[in-house]
C-alpha cells in the first residue's frame, strides 16, 4: 500500500497546475461563458503540451500515460476554472472507443488529430427518448452494400456541435434479443450529407461546452467507419463509461478543490463582528467538513483510475467515485457559496460558477441513480 | 555550443505569512510550496532556446537538498539534456562564496562555451554566486543579462542599468552571464517532457567528487555567517489624516514639503 504519487506523477499534476494558472484567465472565463464560446485557443495550447490525450499511447500522439494522469490533469484544470476544465477535458470526449476498439486506420485517422489539437470528438448515446436506458436505440443504421445508413436524433450530445466527428450508438439488428445485443457505434464525419447538430439551448452551466442535438437523415458512412464488432456497441460504451465516469469523477474533485480554496482564503481576509470569519467556530466546521470531504471523494477517484490502469473492470468502484465525487462537487461548492454571502452569489467571486458546473457532474455520464443502480447490482447480485 | 546552467530550489513566498524558526536561523518552510527560483526559469529557457536555435547540450546544476531533483527534472522536461546534483549533506549552509566553490569544482571538468545563472535566488537574494563563479573559472561575466545572442565565439549581450538605461556588450566566450527575468517568455513544461527526462541522467556528486573537503564548504567553508533571520519590526511611522477635504490636502501639503517633495 502506497499512497504517494510518483515522481512523474508529481511532475505532471505540476505541469497541469503551472499551466493552468498561466493560462486560465479569469476575466477571459467569464467572457467565455457568457459568449457560450469553446476556449479554443486555451484548447490548442493544451494539445501542444500534450495534456490532451495523454492516455492515449505514444504511436497515436498520446503522452503514453494512464488515466490516472488524465485525472490529475483534468483534477488540476478545473480547480483552476470549472468551465475551462471540463471544456478541455471534454475536448477528447469518447474517443476512448476508438482507442479501445478501433482498427489501427481508425486510430490513425482520428486519433492523432485530436493529440495535434486539429480535432473534436463526440459521443452520440443519449437520444430524446433513451437516456438512462440505452438498451434499446430508436438510431438505427441499415446496411446498404459497403455503406451504413443512419436514421434517427440523438440528444445532450456533447461537443455536438464542435466536433469533427462522432461516435454513434445505433442499432443495426432489429430482431436481437435482448435489443442492446443488436446495437453497434459507428464514426459519423461532420458534414456528412444528411446529418445536422444544433445547440439544445441555455442551460444551467458547463456553457464553455457545447451540449446538441443531433439528427441524422439518411447520413451515409462506409462500413469502414463501423468501430469493432457489429452486434458489440452496447457493451462497448457501457465499457467506456466505466472509463468516462473516472474523468467526470476527476472534474468533480477539482471543482470541489477550487471552490473550498477560494471559500478558505476569503474566510482567512473577510472580517464580520470585529474579527475574521474563519475564527467563528461555524465557518471552520464548514471548511473542515468541505476539505474532508474532498479528501474522500480523491481517494476514491484515485483507487478507481488506478485500477482501471492495472487492467481491472470494476464498475461498482468507479460508479462509487462518480458518484460520491458529483455529490460531494455539489455539497462543497453550495457551502463555498454558503462562506462568500451575498459575494458568492455575484459572477465575480466564480464559486456560483462552480456550483453551476458541479451540478453537471451528477446528471452526465450516468445520473447519481444510475450509479447507484450498478453500486447496489454489485453489492445484491440477483436476488432470489 | 554547451551551455550549463545554476539553478536553485526556492520556497514560494510571495503570499504567504511567513513565520521563523525557533532558532531564529531560517523560515518555517514545512508548509511552503517550492519551485525553481524565477530568475533561473528565464536562465533554463534562453540555454534551451540557444540550443534549439544553433544546437549543443544544456545541462542543468543545482547545489540543494534531495529534493532538489524535483528542479532539476524540470530542467531536463524544459529540454536539457543531463543535470548535476551536489547534494552532499556537508554542503548545506554554504554562503554564496561556498556554493560557488563548489559550483566550480563540478563545472570546471566539464566542457562548456556558456555559463547561465539567474541575476539572484528569491529566498536569501544575494546576488554573488554568478560572479564569484565566473572569476574561479577565470571567464568574463556579464551580470542582468535582458538579451543574448551568440555570434561564433562572440556573444552580444544587453544588460540592465539604472534608471531603465540599458548597455550593449560584446564578450568573448566561454562567459557566464547572469539572466534577468523578461529576457524571454519561459515554456509551460510539456507532458513529452516529463516523459522524456525520464530517461535523462542526474549525476549526483558529493564533496570528495569535487575533490574539496568537508572544512571548505557548508557553513565551515562559508565567509558569511548568518547571526539571526526576523520579520521587520512595524513601524509606527503612519499618520492618519483626519478632517475635511480641505484640511487634509493642507495637511497633505505640509508633509510633501516637509519631506522634501517638489511642490
Amino acid at each position: 500500500m502506497d499512497f504517494e504519487l510518483t515522481e512523474e506523477q508529481r511532475d505532471i499534476k505540476k505541469a497541469a497546475k503551472e499551466f493552468a494558472e498561466g493560462e486560465f484567465d479569469k476575466e477571459l472565463a467569464l467572457e467565455l461563458e457568457r459568449e457560450h464560446k469553446f476556449p479554443w485557443d486555451i484548447w490548442k495550447k493544451a494539445c501542444e503540451l500534450g495534456f490532451i490525450g495523454i492516455h492515449f499511447p505514444e504511436e497515436w500522439g498520446g503522452g503514453g500515460y494512464g488515466i490516472f494522469e488524465n485525472a490529475l490533469v483534468v483534477e488540476e484544470f478545473c480547480r483552476v476554472d470549472s468551465g475551462i476544465g471540463i471544456a478541455l477535458s471534454l475536448a477528447d470526449f469518447s474517443s476512448e472507443i476508438i482507442l479501445r476498439f478501433g482498427t489501427q486506420e481508425q486510430k490513425k485517422t482520428f486519433l492523432i488529430p485530436i493529440t495535434e489539437g486539429k480535432a473534436i470528438s463526440s459521443g452520440g448515446f443519449t437520444e430524446p427518448d433513451h437516456g438512462s436506458d440505452i438498451t434499446i436505440m430508436s438510431t438505427q443504421a441499415v446496411r446498404d452494400r459497403d455503406e451504413f445508413v443512419i436514421n434517427g436524433t440523438k440528444t445532450f450530445i456533447t461537443n455536438g456541435t464542435i466536433a469533427d466527428f462522432t461516435i454513434v450508438l445505433c442499432q443495426t439488428d432489429f430482431d436481437a434479443s435482448p435489443p442492446y445485443r443488436g446495437q453497434c457505434t459507428i464514426i459519423v464525419e461532420k458534414g456528412r450529407k444528411g446529418f445536422e447538430a444544433n445547440e439544445i439551448g441555455e442551460k444551467m452551466g458547463i456553457k464553455m461546452t457545447s451540449t446538441a442535438e443531433l439528427s441524422f437523415r439518411d447520413v451515409r458512412v462506409p462500413v469502414s467507419n463501423l468501430v469493432g464488432e457489429e452486434k458489440r456497441g452496447f457493451y462497448q460504451v457501457l465499457e467506456f463509461f466505466d472509463e468516462s465516469r473516472i474523468e467526470i469523477a476527476a472534474q468533480a474533485v477539482g471543482i470541489a478543490q477550487g471552490a473550498y480554496e477560494r471559500a478558505l482564503n476569503y474566510a482567512k481576509e473577510r472580517t464580520q463582528f470585529g474579527k475574521k470569519i474563519a475564527q467563528f467556530q461555524v465557518i471552520q466546521h464548514k471548511l473542515a467538513e468541505m476539505a474532508t470531504k474532498i479528501e474522500t471523494a480523491r481517494l476514491l477517484l484515485y483507487k478507481a483510475a488506478w485500477n482501471f490502469d492495472q487492467g481491472r473492470i470494476d464498475p461498482k468502484l468507479t460508479s462509487m467515485a462518480k458518484f460520491y465525487a458529483g455529490r460531494v462537487a455539489v455539497e462543497v461548492t453550495d457551502e463555498a457559496i454558503q462562506i462568500f454571502g451575498g459575494y458568492g452569489y455575484t459572477t465575480e467571486y466564480e464559486v456560483e460558477r462552480f456550483y453551476r458546473d458541479a451540478r453537471i457532474t451528477e446528471i452526465y455520464e450516468g445520473t447519481r441513480e444510475i450509479q447507484k443502480n450498478t453500486i447496489s447490482s454489485a453489492i445484491l447480485g440477483k436476488l432470489k | 555550443m554547451d551551455i550549463i546552467v545554476c539553478v536553485k530550489r526556492v520556497p514560494e513566498t510571495a503570499e504567504v505569512d511567513l513565520a521563523i524558526e525557533r532558532d531564529e536561523k531560517d523560515i518555517v518552510k514545512k508548509d511552503l510550496v517550492f519551485d525553481i527560483n524565477e530568475w533561473d526559469n528565464y536562465a533554463m529557457e534562453e540555454a534551451v532556446r540557444i540550443k534549439e536555435n544553433i544546437g549543443g547540450t544544456v545541462t542543468a546544476v543545482t547545489l540543494g537538498e534531495e529534493d532538489s531533483r524535483e528542479t532539476l527534472r524540470r530542467c531536463l522536461a524544459m529540454g536539457a539534456d543531463r543535470a548535476m546534483i551536489l547534494a552532499d549533506p556537508a554542503l548545506q549552509g554554504s554562503d554564496a562564496y561556498a556554493t560557488a566553490l563548489a559550483l566550480h569544482q563540478a563545472i570546471k571538468k566539464e566542457r562548456y562555451d556558456l555559463i547561465l545563472t539567474g541575476v539572484q535566488a528569491s529566498d536569501d537574494g544575494y546576488a554573488q554566486v554568478g560572479g564569484i563563479l565566473a572569476e574561479m573559472l577565470g571567464i568574463p561575466h556579464v551580470t542582468m543579462v535582458t538579451k543574448v545572442d551568440i555570434q561564433g565565439k562572440l556573444a552580444k549581450v544587453r544588460r540592465e542599468l539604472e534608471g531603465g538605461l540599458e548597455e550593449e556588450l560584446e564578450v568573448e566566450l566561454p562567459a557566464l552571464f547572469t539572466i534577468q527575468t523578461g529576457i524571454n517568455e519561459p515554456r509551460y513544461v510539456s507532458i513529452m517532457g516529463i516523459r522524456k527526462a525520464r530517461g535523462k541522467e542526474i549525476r549526483e556528486l558529493m564533496v570528495k567528487d569535487l575533490e574539496l573537503t568537508e572544512d571548505e564548504v557548508g557553513q565551515k567553508g562559508s565567509q558569511i555567517h548568518l547571526e539571526k533571520v526576523f520579520l521587520p519590526p512595524v513601524e509606527k511611522e503612519a499618520e492618519i489624516i483626519q478632517g475635511d477635504p480641505s484640511q487634509i490636502s493642507e495637511r497633505l501639503l505640509e508633509i510633501i514639503k516637509e519631506k522634501g517633495g517638489v511642490i
